[in-house]
């Protein structure tokens, strides 16, 4: 007996209402761009610049105790919040401080993460920081130039080798589908303000790999099928590749998510946003490689003469001795 | 047909037993590193029995790479320190005042008298009397001015004069600059260093990034604040005469001295001349110590030339003060009671033990040629770093055993072949880790438990394609080989473009972005191994043992 996510034919039309998904990815992908622009992502102090104080104590976390004791300080924005694990033992309980970046400082001041923890401790003795980090406002607006940097690359990259590997169709196909990943993973990160760091944009980044795996095969299949059947219409041939590929991209699809979903729920919560991210990154990278990438192909039309495939055999590892 | 050359057949094995072979230190991490530590403690010339016994704990002869822990797994300090590289600029422009009036002076004739202006740090004004006759002056400063060598600046000069009506400006060169930005950089990276060795704590990581900036990354260290007392502090010490002692910052000094606050006297303020007599590059040692009346002290001993000239100073000065100063604070202001010819002396000031072994040890190391700022630092407790690695073990083997599991009950024997790849590609990984000894960090554990799941992707694509041809091929055998075959490109590109992504991410990331960047780009070269050729053998030997007429995948 084997276990089959998908029957072994399947014969689904991903193409009878294909204006009206890439629609709905257009809609999803204004409403995430518009989120925002609107609310904003909640960067972590990569980005902003701060300060973010782990503690630990043994009695329950009550904000407005550590609130009253921090306030004095005149540090101005000062976020508080309690943070949550299954792994935690009973008598851990673990809160989040950050404050933000003070004026005109391009540098750390020590004083003032020392007046935050002796404030601390002075209401809670037995208080301990199990982590302090804090980033200059100048290496902060670095590390957005880079993050931004390095998507902008990746993104680069891909397209340039999707269109030396295929067509330019295809590369067009396949961006439209990593914008509309990476766009939709940003709207989620602001609609629910889950904080966005330095480590999102790695999981970013890691979507836009995964969804391209996805993506690359599918436009593999679709390839080899413009050659064998010369005369079936494009919208058939992008059904028939999907349906052939279907059962291998849910086995991967649940294969990831099955490793994801275990570190998102026994990895700590350190990761948890990270996970998240890339959880989320699957499922969109997933639906995105049929509904965006190969409907952006459909719109486009390919070129229908594969028959000298001499023109690209430089490009191809078909003589590679496996 | 399925065929596979014995000499390839070897090849695989042995890549794959290597790659075990490598990774085996790793589940035995704490007796591994005791051992290796051991070893180096030994190697160092020291040797207890004690010691030989901890090293004999791993036996030499396997490898002994481990891979290391990242802070936010093992816990320490990080810190980002901008060198400032500026302040050296403006003690370059005093050093050249006296060559300047040493060449002007004889030309007084022509050039009437000559007279330093205050000016910005970074540059000097010297006022003469006699503006009409100023390029012969600017002819005689940019005498002094001294080629440099340097790949684009060759030709250029370390300085630029200039005239400003009746004043000549010298600044230095924007090549010079440069040459000497690098130079600071280089310098402080290296006293950086001798800081963090003498205190001596395990494996720090200490690096230059970008122009002007040191990372320094010190495994179990308590707190960033521990770590910058160590290394923050300039520590330039300077024996200066001095003028008067005073209670105001604000007094006018007189050209050529300065004020300086005492540094435990609160109120008290010492004119000491800017010139020093000696300075801390010329010590040759200093160690902590005692005074006559047993409180904590730092002896010191100069080299030949200080030794010299702090002998010549206290022989003609016998019965005036003398200050100590240190980055800008006066320590102490003895009064010279007798000459000093021998070269070594004591600092007393209220040290406590603590302190005056720490200002031993930065003095030994040398003073830091610019003051550093820090820009960005983070300490992670070892108790969070624990709690992260048991997280992270937890969830790996949750997600391995899952993805074992479900492979299996999708491909039957197939899937166990697929998984017996897949255990050796996780070792494989850690084998890769240890050997180019990078680093793991939560994010790189992250991305094996990624690559566990993306790894069978392979597999899957090669499976999948195998049943295709089942229902269309002649016989099994024929089948399996058109499953690789066609399968190949799918696999290649795939992986390919998610490598790009793993490379760039390499290349522009740090910190724990950089760990997942390593382990994601390895998992992905390992999986396409494991996936293109262990599982092929696997199924090429089970193949030619039973010669099955109908395969099940």
């Amino acid at each position: 007996m084997r276990l089959r996510l998908v029957p072994e034919q399947t014969s689904f039309d991903f193409f009878s209402r294909w204006k009206l998904w890439l629609g709905l990815s257009a809609v999803l992908m204004l409403v995430a761009f518009g989120s925002f622009m609107v609310r904003g992502l909640s960067y972590g102090i990569d980005f902003r610049g701060g300060t973010t104080i782990r503690t630990e104590s043994t009695t329950a976390v009550d904000i407005g105790v550590y609130r009253d004791a921090i306030t004095p300080l005149g540090l101005g924005d000062v976020v508080i919040s309690e943070v949550f694990d299954p792994g935690f033992r009973d008598d851990q309980h673990v809160a989040m401080v950050r404050i933000q970046a003070q004026d005109e400082q391009e540098s750390i001041n020590a004083d003032t993460i020392q007046s935050v923890e002796v404030a601390l401790q002075s209401v809670l003795p037995d208080i301990k920081f199990v982590s302090v980090e804090s980033v200059g406002p100048k290496v902060s607006g670095e590390l957005v130039q880079t993050a931004v940097l390095a998507v902008v690359l990746a993104i680069g990259a891909v397209l340039i080798y999707i269109w030396l590997r295929f067509e330019w169709q295809f590369a067009l196909g396949a961006v439209v589908a990593l914008v509309h990943d990476v766009l939709l993973t940003i709207g989620i990160f602001s609609e629910l303000q889950i904080k966005f760091d330095l480590a999102i944009i790695a999981a970013l980044l890691t979507i836009v790999g995964y969804s391209l795996n996805d993506t690359v095969v599918v436009f593999d299949r679709v390839r080899e099928n413009l050659r064998k059947y010369k005369k079936m219409p494009l919208k058939d041939i992008l059904n028939l590749s999907i349906n052939e590929t279907l059962s291998r991209t849910l086995m991967t699809s649940v294969t990831t998510l099955l490793a994801l979903i275990a570190l998102f729920v026994l990895g700590g919560d350190v990761i948890r946003g990270f996970v998240f991210a890339m959880i989320w990154g699957v499922i969109v990278g997933t639906y995105s490689s049929i509904f965006v990438a190969s409907a952006i192909l459909l719109y486009l039309g390919v070129k229908r003469d594969w028959s000298k495939p001499d023109n690209t055999t430089g490009n191809q590892f078909a003589n590679v001795d496996a | 047909m399925l065929h596979f050359d014995l000499w390839k057949r070897v090849l695989i094995w042995a890549l794959c037993g290597v790659g075990l072979l490598l990774a085996l230190p790793n589940t035995f991490y704490t007796r591994v590193e005791q051992s290796n530590d051991a070893r180096s403690v030994i190697e160092s010339g020291m040797t207890t029995p004690e010691l030989e016994a901890q090293a004999a704990k791993w036996p030499g002869f396997l490898p002994s790479s481990l891979v290391n822990l990242g802070l936010d797994l093992r816990g320490g300090a990080h810190l980002l320190a901008e060198v400032q590289v500026a302040d050296v600029y403006e003690s370059r422009m005093q050093a050249m005042w006296p060559e300047i009036r040493d060449v002007l002076r004889p030309e007084r004739a022509t050039i009437g008298t000559i007279r330093l202006q205050p000016s910005a740090p970074n540059a000097l004004r010297i006022r003469i009397s006699k503006p009409e006759n100023m390029d012969r002056a600017l002819e005689l400063v940019r005498g002094l001015s001294r080629p440099i060598q340097s790949l684009s600046g060759t030709g250029s000069s370390d300085i630029t004069v200039r005239g400003d009506s009746s004043d000549i400006i010298v600044t230095l060169s924007d090549a010079e600059k440069l040459a000497s930005d690098d130079r600071t950089v280089k310098q402080a990276l290296e006293i950086v260093r001798r800081r963090i060795d003498e205190v001596g704590t395990r494996e720090p990581t200490i690096q230059r990034q970008g122009t002007d900036r040191i990372l320094i990354q010190v495994p179990g260290i308590g707190s960033a604040a521990e770590l910058k007392a160590i290394i923050g502090t300039t520590a330039q010490l300077t024996f200066r005469p001095v003028v008067g002692r005073g209670s105001s910052a604000d007094d006018n000094p007189g050209l050529g001295n300065e004020i300086l606050p005492s540094l435990d006297q609160e109120g008290v303020f010492y004119t000491v001349e800017t010139a020093p007599v000696v300075t801390g590059d010329e010590l040759v040692d200093a160690q902590p110590s005692f005074d006559q009346n047993g409180r904590p002290a730092v002896s010191f001993r100069f080299d030949t030339t200080g030794a010299r000239k702090f002998g010549d100073y206290t022989r003609d000065n016998i019965g005036s003060p003398f200050a100590i100063v240190l980055d800008d604070e006066v320590i102490s202001a003895p009064v010279i009671q007798s000459y000093i010819p021998g070269g070594s002396g004591i600092i007393t000031g209220n040290f406590s033990v603590e302190e005056s072994t720490n200002l031993a040890v930065l003095l030994r190391a040398g003073a830091l040629p610019a003051g550093l700022e820090f820009l960005e630092e983070r300490t992670i407790g070892p108790e969070l770093g624990a709690d992260s690695i048991e997280a992270g073990k937890v969830a790996t083997g949750v997600a391995f055993a899952g993805v074992l599991v479900f492979m299996f009950l999708s491909y039957g024997l197939f899937g166990l072949f697929a998984n017996i790849a897949l255990i050796l590609n996780i070792a494989m990984i850690f084998g890769m880790l240890s050997l180019i000894g990078a680093t793991l960090t939560l994010p790189g554990i992250a991305g094996i438990v990624l690559t566990v799941g993306m790894a069978v992707d392979a597999n899957v694509l090669i499976f999948e394609r195998i049943r295709e041809e089942l229902k269309t091929a002649k016989g099994p055998a024929r089948a399996i080989d058109l499953g690789y075959e066609k399968a190949l490109s799918a696999i290649l590109d795939a992986n390919i473009t998610t490598f790009i992504t793993a490379v760039i991410l390499f290349a522009i990331g740090s910190g724990p972005v950089r760990g997942f960047a390593i382990t994601l780009g390895l998992g992905l070269l390992t999986s396409v191994f494991t996936a293109i050729y262990v599982t092929r053998l696997l199924i090429v030997m089970w193949f030619e043992r039973r010669r099955p007429k109908t395969i099940e995948v």
